[in-house]
């Protein structure tokens, strides 16, 4: 298969689900059964091509990395900046290749879970279209080979995981969640953003190969390193939102408000996965700082959510403060420079998580129907304590759910063991590298706490005595729909399809394909090579996997003392550490920490911007109209009295006639001398100002009354008269002045053509 | 037939060699779309949506323009004007629809026509 054909299948994986989402989202009512089977179909046809793509790429250019390249928007020559255009382009390298099978294996079988989940859904059609929507931008995000493509199919993934998360809207717990999920991850995306900005502004392209070149040739932002440190963060900010990181890793749990298969595409297996993607994507320009940031970051979110997941009941929480933690592992293990494990972990950890949240989606499902038949409406169906002895009820589920956790927690044979001890024993080299021996702690200590809750998890819901003898009765295996994908999950939870050796991964496949790209900084700022780290990874590759294995086995040891034998009495230590296990429920307060800075701090800002507005600015509106109307209402009063008009008449008739009276008497007596001749002129003048006064004065009061009143009146009753007229076109819709306006337009087209 | 086929071949030969023609063409049609919202939808939202693509519509004949008569920035400069006001006027707008909301139960413009009387 030629590159061209590889490239071109690759497109159709991308393109294909978009087309879906087209169809769906315009057509949906028209098709039968809402076009459910449009989309599952097209997506099992996209993961036949990702499949090929994978397997043609990994088999015929193992090494190369195929690109397109196409220029998109070109503005020619631009001032201040040079030539500026905007490339866009696909590349299929293979951690591409790989993570578009990912994709594309969780993305159709969730379409065929949520067939059976979401039977008779009100909006069963558009679930399905921004299932698509959400394919294509996640596909986008796998497939760019440049920074551009992955911001916008970045914002995209966002936007429909708004979409899912809010899909019960009418519930105002969903609609928040959406909402609070996609303002976090604005917060993450600002800083990607201009992590983005500033590698464009010294590079000035968005393309991956092409600003890693520069930089392998010494370039830096701005001739600093420190810059390019900043980038490295910056660029960071982007997973930390995405991946649900420490400190934005509130919106994920929240985010469970979607429905269950939702949960398990996207905010388990997929996007949330992209900033780690994203994290390897950029692995070879992060310096030694930035990675130690994320590793410190990845190795915080582990940690702090892993506790949380102990102290939580819905399991739903449980499974999504387990991801938290585990992509705070993966961020971790990428951080500390094992690559390959980090991204190995995403790989596995897709199929296994996407498998629980299923998982429990099935056990929900039957909950759910099984309360429906009884008309309990007031038991929570996601509660774990409402549940238990489900196992013998629903064998495929619980089986398949036991599969998947023992592969999170790290037993041996198990696709998770492989790749979770890859990380531990990065971490582990990572200490004796730098010193930093506090990341293998957490890491160890969370591989503990992650087989603790997640065996509590499975005892609590499977084993033991159901709360309701009565209920349980009326709970039934899910349809083949929806177990079907859990056995697919299960089965690819397996060590043999990442590596055919069940205790190391690095002979396998997988590591072959994924090699840790050597880094482009300066020497100066780049963390440890391959070569030390590969050494140090060497010396503790064993000592890592009997420790993993031991804090493993003690974790689930606990757990089946404290629920299965009851030999630990969970609820008296629960009140003994009353102050702890309080702080771990409520999620260390961090919404209350948020709700009280960030959201009150905004509140706050938006109060004063509304103090301003309704006191100055109306202020400053209602004065100057309050000033005009008290004005004019003062001289309104005196027209009103006639003073202001007499006034003015009487002023204008006295300098008229005074005018007149001089002008008649220096023309019947021009050069009048002598005091005699003086007073005549005087009496003349006075006589014909007085004669003419009374003369213009009457007559002005005449003109006045009849002449301009009688204007202005006729003005206002032509005002009246057509005011009549126009008011029925006056309709006071909106709608009818747009048109008469538009024809207008179409007027003055017609008379300039 | 024949005729039929050649108008169509001619139509993609047009669609495959993009010119400023391509752009008005557009531009009407987001336009017209525009206007069509505004004027036959009763939601104020969708009346809003409507001034969007009327706006948006603009956008593209200035940038169409810019692009193919002077080859020079100013068009885009006056697009990205009218896209902050845009945004302003989304901004504003919504508000005013909040308002509207919480005052008439309704968004519905047809039956917001208290000022007439």
């Amino acid at each position: 298969m030629s590159q061209e054909t590889l490239l071109t299948l690759a497109t159709l994986v991308l393109l294909l689900p978009l087309l879906d989402f087209v169809i769906l989202v315009f057509f949906q009512k028209r098709l039968p059964r809402n076009g459910d089977w449009l989309g599952t179909s097209m997506l099992f046809i996209v993961l036949g091509m990702a499949i090929t793509v994978m397997m043609v790429k990994l088999t015929s250019y193992h090494d190369e990395t195929i690109q397109i390249v196409f220029p998109w928007v070109d503005f020619g020559t631009v001032p201040l900046i040079g030539r500026l255009t905007i490339e866009l382009g696909l590349m299929i390298d293979n951690i591409a290749a790989i993570m578009l099978v990912v994709v594309a294996i969780v993305s159709s079988l969730v379409h065929l879970f949520s067939i059976g989940y979401m039977q008779g859904d009100v909006r069963y059609g558009r679930y399905f279209a921004y299932l698509g929507l959400f394919t294509f931008s996640m596909m986008g995000i796998v497939l760019t080979n440049n920074f551009f493509l992955m911001y916008v199919s970045w914002e995209l993934v966002g936007l429909s995981s708004y979409l899912l998360i809010g899909h019960w809207f009418e519930k105002k717990s969903a609609a928040d969640a959406g909402k609070k999920a996609f303002i976090v991850n604005r917060v993450g995306d600002i800083g990607m953003f201009v992590g983005i900005l500033i590698l464009y502004a010294t590079f000035h392209t968005f393309r991956f190969d092409e600003i890693f070149a520069a930089m392998q040739s010494g370039t830096v932002p701005f001739n600093d390193n420190a810059w390019l440190t900043a980038a490295g963060i910056l660029v960071f900010c982007g997973a930390i939102g995405k991946s649900a990181q420490f400190p934005l890793h509130v919106w994920l749990p929240d985010a469970m408000e979607g429905p269950t298969p939702v949960s398990a595409l996207i905010h388990a297996a997929t996007m949330v996965a992209a900033g780690v993607y994203l994290v390897t994507r950029t692995f070879a320009m992060m310096t030694a700082d930035a990675l130690m940031v994320i590793a410190y970051i990845g190795a915080i979110t582990a940690f702090v959510s892993a506790t949380i997941a102990i102290a939580q009941n819905d399991i739903k929480k449980v499974l999504a403060y387990s991801t938290v933690s585990q992509l705070g592992y993966m961020i971790m293990g990428l951080g500390v420079g094992a690559y390959t494990a980090g991204f190995f972990h995403l790989t596995t950890h897709a199929m296994f998580k996407a498998g629980l949240f299923l998982g429990s989606g099935s056990v929900i499902h039957a909950m759910h129907h099984a309360l429906h038949h009884a008309h309990d409406h007031h038991t929570d169906p996601q509660d774990i304590r409402n549940m238990g002895g489900l196992w013998k009820k629903m064998p495929i589920t619980f089986w398949t759910f036991l599969m998947y956790t023992l592969a999170i927690c790290g037993v041996p044979f198990t696709s998770g063991f492989l790749s979770k001890d890859e990380i531990l024993a990065g971490t582990l080299a990572f200490g004796d590298l730098t010193g930093h021996y506090i990341i293998p702690i957490v890491g160890f200590f969370v591989a503990g706490l992650t087989a603790f809750y997640m065996f509590r998890l499975v005892i609590v819901t499977f084993f033991g005595e159901h709360k309701d003898a009565h209920r349980v009765g009326s709970i039934h295996e899910s349809p083949a729909v929806m177990t079907i994908p859990l056995i697919v999950f299960a089965v690819l939870s397996f060590f043999a399809f990442y590596s055919f050796n069940p205790f190391g991964a690095a002979s396998g496949w997988f590591y072959a394909a994924v090699e840790r790209p050597e880094t482009v900084v300066p020497a100066l700022v780049a963390a440890a090579g391959n070569q030390p780290f590969e050494e140090a990874l060497h010396h503790v590759h064993l000592p890592a996997m009997l420790l993993s294995l031991l804090v493993a086995g003690t974790g689930i040891a606990i757990a089946f003392a404290t629920y299965y034998w009851k030999k630990i009495d969970a609820d008296a230590i629960a009140t003994k550490l009353a102050p702890l296990h309080k702080f771990l429920m409520n999620k260390w307060y961090f919404d209350e920490l948020y709700q009280a800075t960030v959201v009150k701090g905004t509140d706050t800002i938006a109060d004063a911007y509304k103090w301003f507005d309704n006191t100055i600015i109306d202020g400053i509106v209602n004065g100057t109209a309050k000033w005009t109307l008290g004005v004019t209402e003062g001289t309104n009063r005196t027209w009103e009295e006639g003073a202001w008009g007499a006034m003015f008449y009487k002023a204008a008739a006295t300098v008229l006639s005074l005018y007149a009276g001089w002008e008649l008497a220096s023309w019947l007596m021009p050069g009048a001398a002598g005091t005699w001749q003086y007073l005549q002129f005087l009496v003349i003048a006075m006589g014909t100002a007085g004669l003419s006064f009374f003369l213009f004065y009457a007559g002005v009061g005449g003109f006045d009354n009849k002449i301009v009143d009688g204007l202005v009146n006729f003005i206002a009753y032509l005002a009246g008269f057509f005011g009549l007229l126009s008011r029925k076109l006056q309709t006071g819709r909106v709608q009818t002045y747009i048109a008469f306006a538009l024809f207008g337009v179409l007027v003055f087209f017609l008379w300039f053509r | 037939m024949e005729s039929v086929l050649s108008m169509f071949t001619s139509f993609v030969e047009w669609l495959r060699q993009p010119g400023l023609t391509h752009f008005l063409v557009l531009s009407a049609l987001l336009f017209s779309m525009g206007v069509f919202a505004i004027l036959t939808r009763r939601n104020a939202i969708m009346v809003l949506m409507g001034i969007e693509l009327v706006l948006n519509a603009a956008n593209i004949n200035f940038v169409a323009f810019a692009r193919y008569t002077t080859h020079s920035l100013d068009g885009h400069i006056v697009a990205v004007f009218v896209i902050i006001l845009a945004a302003a006027e989304a901004a504003i707008a919504l508000a005013i629809v909040l308002n509207i909301y919480q005052t008439f139960n309704t968004v519905n413009v047809d039956e917001l026509n208290t000022l007439k009387d």
